[in-house]
């Protein structure tokens, strides 16, 4: 993992130092509300229904479990005994002070973290592959560019004021998990014919109100250009970006409004004039490549007979390690998840306990460390076989072991009317309502591969529109509906869905969710036919005609 | 209004022209739609500024600069930020050695960015305090991107 330097630390100690500096100003009436909103949204303070909302960042997902209890200790001391993992690895906590947030601030820069730019018209946290470094597909480990763009994100003083946000993902995978067609930026490390690893750069996705795939404006960036194209592409869409309309204003739309081709041409041109001041020095790569240098893991791990015996005696273990874990580079080791996804707890929480537990589980199994991921879950990335059943009873006893990941139950949720001054309607009580409707494991386990995302509104943060079934709350006259669409994907074969049909009401959503999966078992060629596939193989009608067939 | 230049509170000689409005004896600043009117007749003046509002195309006036001891970039809205990239393509890519000042709607927390892409003059509000608009460019001792300034 990435350590701060002294520069580092210097930098995030300044900037507490200046917020706090512009919250007295502010509440002694010295900066005007809507300066300041500009000013708090980019120390990752919002103001919700309830209180402030303070989203810290999660450099693309990595937590230390330092830095986990810290979490908890905020989460304490601050707040109501919780924290919530966001769909960009951000972690936010509902209920703090404004006055307070300078001190908690503080205490995050204590153990080498920050709120800086999670919110706000500007670059926020690059988000990464949570199997990042232990995947088995991956081509090289993305998270070392993550911190070179990290560090060239943060206070970058020509784009701070853009015209809207800007998100960058990075994938060093064959698979995509980090939904790069979906970010103003997607960069894919690749290999060329000749062999060298690079960057396919993919520009002007997004989720939102317009969702977009992003194109490839680049098939191939060698490695030391990787931040003067950056740069290049801000600097277009800071000047062409559209500023008369703030749902315009992305830069999926003046890629859309003004052609690919167009914006390549001018990110271009723009690059041609840069990229021989800003190179990456090849140093720079390996002094970061050194920061995240595997853990000592150990070598010629046989295969443990204790863990083989459990797999066979357990049922319940066997259903876990099957749905929970995933494959590890090193042989002998898995990747375990932890599901936030438990039927009794809002998508995405973690109590200050949890938090305390899992990062002493993290610094008894796994080298210390833990990972958020974009789907509302956390990894414990270097798990021995051997030790995956002892993690499993500890994990079960903190209800974190439910086995969901990729199911029906573990649904993307944004905390909706519940918390959100933007959001038309509920999404944590429909997920709820859905999770009743659920309530055999079996049954979710035969649903096979799904993905179920539900936004509270058409802002999308719970990337509704990309959900093999995606859930939109919607306000009519004061009475919360749902828009359903189904067949999105942020993964590899990326597509956005295709509306079911009119919205349904709140009391008929848990039902309707029930016909689609009644008819995905109808339709289903046979067991390994995932609901994606079969959609795309028979389309909406069928799925229309069951769901509106009483009316 | 008050000045500040080269961090210090400083006399301002200068004075935006309206477009239908006379010059004065020196110091003028002057639209983009006057200088292209009028270049050949304010060609000869001495001490020329130009207002550079934030949707101009800056390659568009680049050959003129040498006509300039002075641009002045207007910012309209302080969450308009292309003032900040039309300033650091005129300091590092264009060489404009002159003054380069920022009016309108920029607020005092924006200073340590604008001084960092080659803003030197601020025109300040008549309420902002000068001491805290100096104070804030030295907000952070380093920083990760290089410079302009």
């Amino acid at each position: 993992m990435y350590q701060y330097t002294d520069k580092d630390q210097t930098l995030i100690n300044e900037r507490v130092d200046q917020f706090r500096d512009q919250t007295q100003r502010f509440l002694k009436g010295e900066i005007a509300d809507d300066k300041y909103r500009a000013l708090r949204l980019m120390n990752g303070v919002y103001v919700q229904t309830h209180a402030p909302l303070l989203r810290v960042a999660g450099p693309y997902g990595l937590l230390a479990s330092a830095q986990v209890r810290k979490l908890a200790s905020i989460a304490r001391d601050y707040d109501k005994n919780f924290c919530h993992f966001t769909t960009r690895q951000n972690i936010q906590f509902n209920w703090p002070a404004l006055e307070r947030i300078p001190d908690m601030l503080e205490e995050l820069a204590s153990v080498q973290m920050h709120a800086i730019q999670t919110s706000g018209n500007c670059l926020r946290n690059t988000t990464s592959d949570q199997l990042a470094g232990v995947a088995k597909d991956e081509l090289e480990d993305p998270r070392p560019y993550c911190e070179i763009i990290r560090q060239w994100t943060i206070l970058h003083p020509e784009f701070a004021y853009l015209p809207r946000k800007f998100k960058i993902a990075v994938s060093g995978s064959i698979q995509d998990r980090a939904a790069t067609h979906f970010h103003d930026i997607g960069l894919h490390l690749v290999k060329n014919d000749l062999g060298e690893i690079g960057f396919k750069v993919l520009v002007g996705g997004g989720l939102g109100r317009t969702p977009v795939i992003a194109q490839v404006i680049r098939p191939f960036l060698e490695k030391k250009h990787l931040l003067s194209y950056l740069e290049a592409i801000l600097r277009v869409y800071n000047i062409y970006g559209r500023r008369d309309n703030k749902y315009r204003a992305r830069i999926k739309i003046l890629v859309r409004e003004a052609g690919l081709a167009e914006v390549s041409k001018k990110v271009e041109a723009e690059w041609a004039l840069i990229k021989d001041q800003l190179e990456v020095k090849e140093t720079t790569i390996s002094d970061m490549r050194t920061q995240f240098a595997d853990p000592a893991y150990e070598k010629n791990l046989g295969t443990d007979s204790g863990y083989t015996k459990n797999l066979s005696d357990n049922p319940a273990f066997n259903t876990w390690v099957k749905h929970n874990t995933e494959e590890h580079k090193i042989a002998g080791y898995r990747a375990v998840y932890v599901s936030l996804k438990s039927p009794d707890s809002p998508p995405g929480d973690c109590s200050d306990t949890q938090l305390d537990a899992l990062a002493d589980l993290a610094d008894t199994y796994s080298f210390g460390m833990i990972r958020a991921t974009h789907r509302q879950n956390l990894v414990l990335a270097d798990i021995k076989e051997a030790d995956l059943f002892a993690l499993w009873q500890k994990l079960a006893a903190l209800k974190l072991a439910t086995p969901n990941i990729g199911t029906a139950t573990d649904i993307i949720c944004c905390p909706g009317l519940d918390y959100c001054s933007l959001a038309n309607a509920g999404s944590i009580d429909v997920t709820q309502r859905i999770n009743d409707t659920l309530d055999s494991m079996d049954y979710i386990h035969d649903l096979g591969d799904l993905k179920i995302n539900i936004s509270g509104c058409m802002n999308g943060c719970a990337h509704q529109s990309v959900g093999h079934i995606g859930i939109l709350g919607v306000d009519k006259k004061g009475v919360e509906w749902y828009q359903v669409t189904l067949g999105g994907s942020s993964e590899n074969d990326a597509a956005i869905g295709e509306r079911l049909g009119p919205a349904v009401s709140k009391e008929d959503i848990a039902p309707v969710v029930k016909t689609l999966l009644e008819t995905y078992l109808e339709q289903r060629t046979n067991e390994d036919e995932p609901f994606l596939a079969t959609f795309r193989r028979v389309g909406v009608s069928p799925f229309k005609e069951k769901v509106y067939a009483a009316d | 209004m008050p000045l500040i230049k080269n961090k210090t509170l400083t006399q301002d000689n200068w004075a935006f022209i309206a477009d239908d409005a006379p010059l004065n004896d020196d110091f003028n600043i002057v639209s983009l739609a006057r200088w292209n009117q009028d270049r050949d007749a304010l060609s000869q003046v001495k001490n020329l500024g130009l207002r550079l509002e934030s949707d101009v195309i800056i390659e568009d006036i680049i050959s003129d600069l040498s006509h300039f001891s002075l641009i002045e970039l207007f910012i309209p809205v302080f969450t308009d930020g292309r003032a900040f990239t039309h300033a650091r393509l005129l300091r590092s890519r264009y060489d404009f050695t002159g003054d380069i000042r920022v009016n309108g709607d920029f607020m005092l927390d924006q200073i340590f960015y604008l001084n960092r892409v080659g803003i030197s003059s601020y025109v300040l509000n008549e309420n902002d305090s000068v001491e805290k608009a100096i104070a804030v460019m030295d907000d952070f001792s380093d920083f990760y991107q290089e410079s302009v300034a």
